[in-house]
């Protein structure tokens, strides 16, 4: 059975300079338990295509298209066709999201107590209490000291990776069968990274949920994925089970952003390698591949093919996928 | 808490000491001769001026004067000896030889009246404000945003004085539906019905002026708040929007407003000079602008002062309800 289904999504945003398209006609699946990771440079549609998912896109700035049939507990739903205020019934309770900046994504005038209670009993019909006590096991859970007393603190009280604790207590308190993490480490320093990634995996074998992990950090995307997405321009370039996505890049552009992470395990060289250039504007695309400016293998097809078309995204065996012209049919 | 509040009181005391001071050096400085000007305007009697100025005490060294002003403030004030003794209990603000009245006494007259007309005023302008700011900011770019819009352009750019012409030529004159403002004042506590009548119009030239300064901030702290972080948090729990916007959007979105109003709100206190004078109101701002034209100067020291001492407090209350507002300003 698959959780999430999404096809052909598509996220313009009509500016005065023309339509951005910030998510291109993008497809993938998730499986219940599974983690599936994005991961894409700053740009690339990866946080439009969740908040795409969960609704959080204001109507009017954006059009949106695609289906994404979602699997939830009262039975399959499309979470791109059915009304915002339906919708909002899932927001919180079989979706859950955390986010990239914990200081700035929790509310500073409530206590973390209101604000996780408010997360449960929006959608249960029950006792304060009994929010307050489901409050307390996952704020333990998520392993903070003292959590009853620490209900009564405000977010301001908590370091950053307790604030990000904070954030996961309150979007696992429903227990959500998917959680959208965007970047939920990003702004943490490296050894709180590492405690809120084992917690996040920990808690999600737990809870037998499913998990999107939106980040640009390799290293994170290795330890915790299950299948990879990768995103450039808006649209999905390769997609791999994350140990065939590490040991055989196919796109150029994994390939550059494999190599850019500097690895312990291998002798020192003097520099990192670095994908040369910028990711393009939205409003105007390169013609043909959108990475092709950037591209240093481009040759081995012909550039001219790489400035004219754009590849379809193929597969290559053993559910990997491509969206590039080398190896085409190979 | 308590330790800020009376920290807080302390160095208010001090700017008040300080602004007390500085008042009374502009007085004592002021190119007049306050002992002549005590007897009117065609008043040349050297005898009696000599005399005024030994009972007023302006004869006296300047920290003298003073010493006496702060003391009198506590303890009241006597003038003169014998029979022509007068005598203003505490707290003494001096005694005006032109009205023939202790200050505090006209203070305590015109006082009530603006307040009334302030606390009026803020009352309609905040909730004419903050509704109207709320709606536009909701419906951004449409069509209440636009009326907003022109109301706030009105607003902003038509003075009070005029607004209250207006008023006063159309719903007064005209129509009749109010009768003329006589200048009189009748006290809340002795007919509502009439304080609110002879007030409705002054509140309405007040708050249509400042409403619309206060809808253009409420709507443009509505829409950045609506874009904080923690709002689409809230939005992601499946939270409604009547929830989001009266919960989580507005107290964040409404709490520098708590500081604008405190502020606006002493300022008015101080005295509405303008809509006072259109509207005939004896308050304030009308006993202070007929000091200034007469030289009245133990009444101008007075209002000056009370003003200070009325942006001191207001400010202090501000400060704490903001604490209250927003834990991140509470002092352990």
């Amino acid at each position: 059975m698959t959780l999430l289904k999404v096809e052909n999504l598509c996220v313009d945003f009509p500016t005065p300079d023309g339509l951005v398209a910030a998510v291109h006609d993008t497809s993938f699946e998730i499986n219940p338990g599974e983690t599936l990771a994005i991961v894409g440079e700053s740009g690339s549609g990866k946080t439009v295509t969740n908040l795409a998912l969960m609704g959080l896109i204001p109507l009017r700035t954006a059009n949106v298209t695609g289906s994404a049939i979602f699997e939830s507990h009262d039975g399959p739903v499309d979470l791109l066709e059915m009304d915002r205020k339906d919708l909002r019934k899932h927001r919180g309770r079989d979706i859950a999201m955390i986010f990239q900046d914990p200081m700035s994504s929790l509310h500073p005038f409530y206590t973390i107590g209101d604000q996780i209670i408010e997360a449960h009993q929006v959608h249960n019909q029950v006792d304060e209490k009994i929010s307050k006590a489901k409050a307390i096991e996952l704020l333990e859970m998520v392993g903070i000291q003292g959590a009853a007393t620490r209900l009564r603190s405000f977010p301001h009280q908590f370091s950053g990776g307790m604030r990000q604790r904070v954030m996961i207590a309150m979007a696992l308190i429903n227990n959500p069968s998917l959680l959208i993490a965007d970047e939920p480490t990003t702004a943490l320093d490296v050894t709180v990274q590492a405690q809120i990634m084992k917690l996040l995996s920990d808690l999600q074998r737990e809870f037998k949920m499913a998990m999107i992990l939106i980040t640009h950090d390799m290293g994170v995307v290795a330890g915790a994925a299950d299948r990879v997405n990768v995103m450039y321009a808006g649209r999905i370039v390769e997609s791999a089970h994350v140990k065939d996505l590490y040991a055989n890049p196919l796109m150029p552009y994994t390939q550059g952003l494999l190599a850019s992470v500097p690895r312990m395990d291998r002798p020192q060289t003097d520099r990192l390698s670095a994908i040369p250039g910028q990711p393009p504007s939205m409003i105007a695309l390169p013609i043909g591949c959108s990475f092709n400016p950037r591209c240093s293998r481009k040759n081995e097809v012909g550039a001219s093919k790489c400035e004219s078309q754009m590849p379809d995204l193929t597969p290559r065996g053993n559910q990997h996928y491509s969206r590039c012209f080398i190896g085409e049919g190979a | 808490m308590f330790a800020y509040i009376s920290r807080r009181l302390a160095v208010s005391f001090l700017i008040l000491l300080a602004a007390s001071f500085a008042v009374y050096v502009i007085f004592a400085f002021l190119p007049f001769d306050p002992a002549a000007l005590t007897c009117g305007k065609n008043c040349n009697d050297p005898g009696i001026i000599e005399a005024n100025r030994s009972r007023l005490g302006y004869d006296l060294p300047f920290f003298t004067q003073y010493f006496l002003f702060l003391k009198g403030l506590f303890v009241g004030r006597t003038f003169g000896e014998g029979a022509a003794m007068i005598s203003c209990p505490a707290p003494s603000l001096g005694y005006s030889f032109q009205e023939h009245a202790c200050v505090t006494d006209l203070i305590g007259e015109a006082l009530p009246v603006t307040f009334s007309l302030a606390i009026g005023a803020i009352v309609m302008w905040l909730a004419l404000g903050i509704g109207l700011g709320i709606l536009a900011a909701r419906f951004r770019g449409q069509i209440v945003d636009r009326l907003s819009t022109i109301f706030v352009l009105i607003g902003t750019s038509l003075p009070t004085f005029l607004t209250g012409l207006i008023l006063l030529v159309f719903v007064v004159i005209r129509w009749g539906l109010i009768p003329f403002p006589s200048g009189n004042y009748t006290p809340f506590f002795e007919n509502p019905f009439e304080w609110a009548q002879i007030l409705f119009l002054p509140w309405l030239t007040l708050a249509f002026a400042y409403a619309a300064l206060y809808t253009r901030f409420v709507r443009s702290s509505v829409i950045d708040t609506s874009n904080e972080d923690y709002i689409r948090t809230a939005r992601a729990k499946g939270l409604s929007e009547g929830v989001i916007l009266g919960k989580h959007t507005l107290r964040a979105a409404l709490a520098p407003i708590a500081t604008m109003a405190g502020l606006d709100f002493a300022g008015l206190l101080g005295g509405a000079i303008l809509t006072e004078s259109v509207f005939n109101l004896p308050g304030l701002g009308r006993l202070a602008i007929s000091a200034v034209t007469k030289y009245d100067l133990p009444i101008i020291v007075a209002t000056t002062l009370l003003a200070a001492f009325i942006v001191v407090i207001l400010n202090l209350i501000v400060d704490i309800l903001y604490a209250y507002i927003d834990p991140r300003v509470r002092v352990a």
